[in-house]
């Protein structure tokens, strides 16, 4: 029963996995995107604080999320790698890091274009923005760790092990709201019970998280294919594979 | 006889510190290193003494965190470079327990030699006396905590080229929070409020670094070693 | 499965570095009062195959056993059981012949100093005790590290081109320790690129390109 799950660990069945899933992931994203921008962009109703300025929430926060989301995942496919030897797992952790690392780009700038006008400033030293910040510095460091060994299978090694020490990183990011003074806003969406907001402002936005999960799928179904293929060049299904 | 975990610990205490204090020049440099750059910010920004004094900690806290950094490199450099570090791993004896030896060594020479040296620079940036005792408590717990935090870098980074750079690029960003506490208890000790918060959550980054941070370097050296 | 009830088992054991396939499918059996040598061409793996045997590499397939466990189990048990020279003597610089071997003994066993140097006399270095390990030659770093497998006391010799830097008297003076620790029922794999002339019982294991 569970040999679907064994069979992940093989590098030939993820590549075609990954494969057929890729444009269906990208289709699915494309559709719930578009519905979001457009829904959140012309049809939700403005806020009646910020008035239009809100709107940069339809890409901010699910951007943040992802930022935080992907780092998770490469951590533990690292783990995977690194605890049960799985060279799969080094091949998702490697495809993740630079999808992250945009993610949380997108997050700062979007966060800091609505800084202007929310806060009066672009940029505050406030515990959130900092750790997201020291996230973007996590995974260059990941990057470059992994790219600085001539042994491809060492650095993938080293680089697990130091994006595991970094995801501690990752709930001092989303408490730092709730553990001090911030003048970041609270949790809006992911509470328990019902979420702080009003229905036609948060279809959009649900809609924006998923297409953007799905996104990262999609996106990650196609590095994961050059990740598989580069690591295995020597072996015998990567030529057959090439070949057709 | 066997040997046990505290004679064990004792031992490669002892190695490390008659390897250092047989070249004094070593222990020297980071110490001179961090008099040097908290001197620069005084001269490069031409400040009056009083908002000298608003800046000290964060300056204090920045030189310290930098001079920590030029000694970790050199942790598990020679060790790994003579064929030493392998025959630690091979001893039969555990790995963490040697490495938590190493580094506590190491901190004893780079960071309590800091605390010590802390009050000389202190009266340079003109931070009141009555600010020394919360100056020199934060910055030993944070100077432990990096020793840690530099030994996992130092560990991943062992036999890389320019691995200063890397070891650095690593080592900061997981010691911002370090520096934000730090640096606000000394500055709350200037001002005569309680540092007592700032303390705490100092101390408590301190015990969770102190406790799963050996397990980090161990797994590192013998990603390292294979 | 082979495996020796009372001694060393390597079985088909594979590594890669990067691209190239280092070893492949080497198998080995050594029994106590036995020695291998490790024999063959440059960049055939030999210093990779005796890095797997002490457990700090990890081979990609295949398991190294050792009275029937494989390493993975008990690894700091059976890491105490064995000593590794490898190409570099392993001695800091700063530290004399004698704290040297005074700290790498010690961290195995109580040991009183006279008993060291008494092993430094074995091996001929017996002056250099009380000098800085970086005003030794080659050779006389060398004899120390070899001084400091006698000391250990292991069932287990690893040695990677113990002659290295060696002139006669020296290779002559390892072949003959060799030979004591074999006899005495302790087991040898060697690495060395050019015959072995001990008398003991002696098995080699070519390995290829």
């Amino acid at each position: 029963m569970w040999t679907w799950f064994y069979k992940l660990a093989s590098p030939p069945h993820v590549y075609s996995l990954a494969a057929t899933f890729a444009p269906w992931f990208l289709g699915l994203a494309a559709l719930l995107l578009g519905y979001g921008v457009v829904d959140g962009l012309a049809f939700a109703p403005p806020d009646y604080q910020q008035g239009d300025a809100f709107r940069i929430i339809y890409v901010h926060a699910p951007g943040a999320w992802m930022s935080t989301f992907i780092y998770t995942t490469m951590a533990v496919a690292g783990a995977i790698g690194l605890i049960w030897r799985i060279k799969v797992g080094h091949a998702v952790a490697a495809a993740c890091a630079p999808i992250g690392a945009s993610f949380t780009v997108l997050a700062l700038a979007t966060g800091s274009l609505w800084g202007k006008p929310m806060w009066g400033t672009y940029w505050a030293w406030d515990p959130r923005l900092t750790s997201e910040l020291i996230l973007l510095f996590l995974y260059v460091g990941v990057m470059s760790l992994r790219s600085a060994f001539e042994d491809a299978a060492r650095g993938d090694r080293a680089a697990a092990l130091l994006a595991i020490v970094g995801v501690v990183n990752v709930p001092i990011i989303h408490y730092s709201v709730v553990w001090w003074n911030s003048l970041h806003q609270g949790a809006t969406v992911a509470k328990l019970g019902k979420p702080s907001m009003d229905a036609a402002m948060l279809w959009p936005l649900l809609s924006m998280f998923l297409g953007f999960m799905l996104f990262f799928g999609g996106v990650l179904c196609l590095r994961l294919q050059g990740e598989v293929l580069n690591r295995e060049r020597q072996s015998n299904w990567v030529r057959q594979a090439l070949k057709s | 006889m066997s040997v046990g975990p505290v004679e064990v610990f004792l031992l490669v205490m002892r190695r490390e510190l008659r390897l250092s204090f047989r070249r004094p020049e070593q222990l020297l440099q980071p110490l001179v290193f961090f008099l040097i750059v908290t001197t620069l910010f005084p001269l490069g920004l031409n400040l009056q003494l009083s908002l000298l004094r608003d800046m000290s900690p964060g300056v204090l806290w920045v030189a310290a965190l930098l001079s920590s950094l030029l000694s970790l490199d050199a942790l598990f450099k020679s060790d790994a470079d003579d064929g030493t570090l392998e025959q630690l791993a091979l001893s039969g004896q555990g790995l963490v327990l040697i490495v938590t030896a190493k580094t506590c060594a190491h901190w004893l020479v780079t960071g309590a030699a800091l605390v010590l040296v802390a009050p000389l620079v202190a009266i340079a940036l003109n931070i009141p006396s009555v600010a020394f005792a919360t100056m020199m408590v934060s910055l030993a717990m944070g100077t432990l905590t990096l020793s840690w935090l530099g030994a996992i870098g130092a560990g991943l980074t062992v036999g890389l080229r320019r691995s200063n750079v890397l070891l650095s690029l690593i080592v900061l960003p997981l010691a911002m929070p370090l520096l934000i506490f730090g640096a606000a208890a000394t500055d709350r000790a200037i001002s005569q409020i309680s540092p007592a918060g700032a303390l705490y959550f100092l101390a408590a980054l301190c015990v969770f670094t102190c406790t799963l941070a050996p397990f980090a370097v161990t797994a590192a050296l013998r990603i390292t070693l294979e | 499965m082979n495996s020796v009830d009372n001694g060393l088992g390597v079985e088909k054991v594979h590594v890669w570095r990067g691209d190239l396939h280092v070893l492949r499918g080497v198998s080995l059996q050594v029994t106590p009062g036995e020695l291998v040598h490790v024999a063959g061409p440059n960049g055939t793996g030999k210093s990779t195959l005796l890095r797997v045997i002490t457990g700090l590499l990890h081979p990609e397939q295949g398991t190294v056993t050792w009275c029937s466990r494989a390493i993975d189990r008990f690894r700091a048990e059976y890491q105490a059981q064995l000593t590794y020279l490898s190409h570099e003597p392993a001695l800091k610089g700063d530290l004399t012949a004698l704290e040297n071997l005074r700290f790498a003994v010690g961290l195995k066993r109580q040991v009183a100093p006279a008993e060291l140097r008494e092993a430094l006399g074995h091996t001929g270095v017996a002056h250099c005790a009380d000098l800085p390990a970086r005003v030794l030659s080659a050779g006389q770093r060398r004899r120390v590290a070899m001084a400091r497998v006698l000391a250990m006391r292991a069932s287990l010799w690893l040695l990677d081109e113990p002659f290295a830097n060696l002139d006669a008297q020296g290779s002559e003076l390892v072949s003959e320790l060799l030979r004591s620790h074999v006899l005495q029922g302790g087991l040898a794999v060697i690495v060395a690129h050019h015959e072995l002339r001990i008398e003991c019982p002696l098995r080699r294991l070519e390995l290829h390109a």
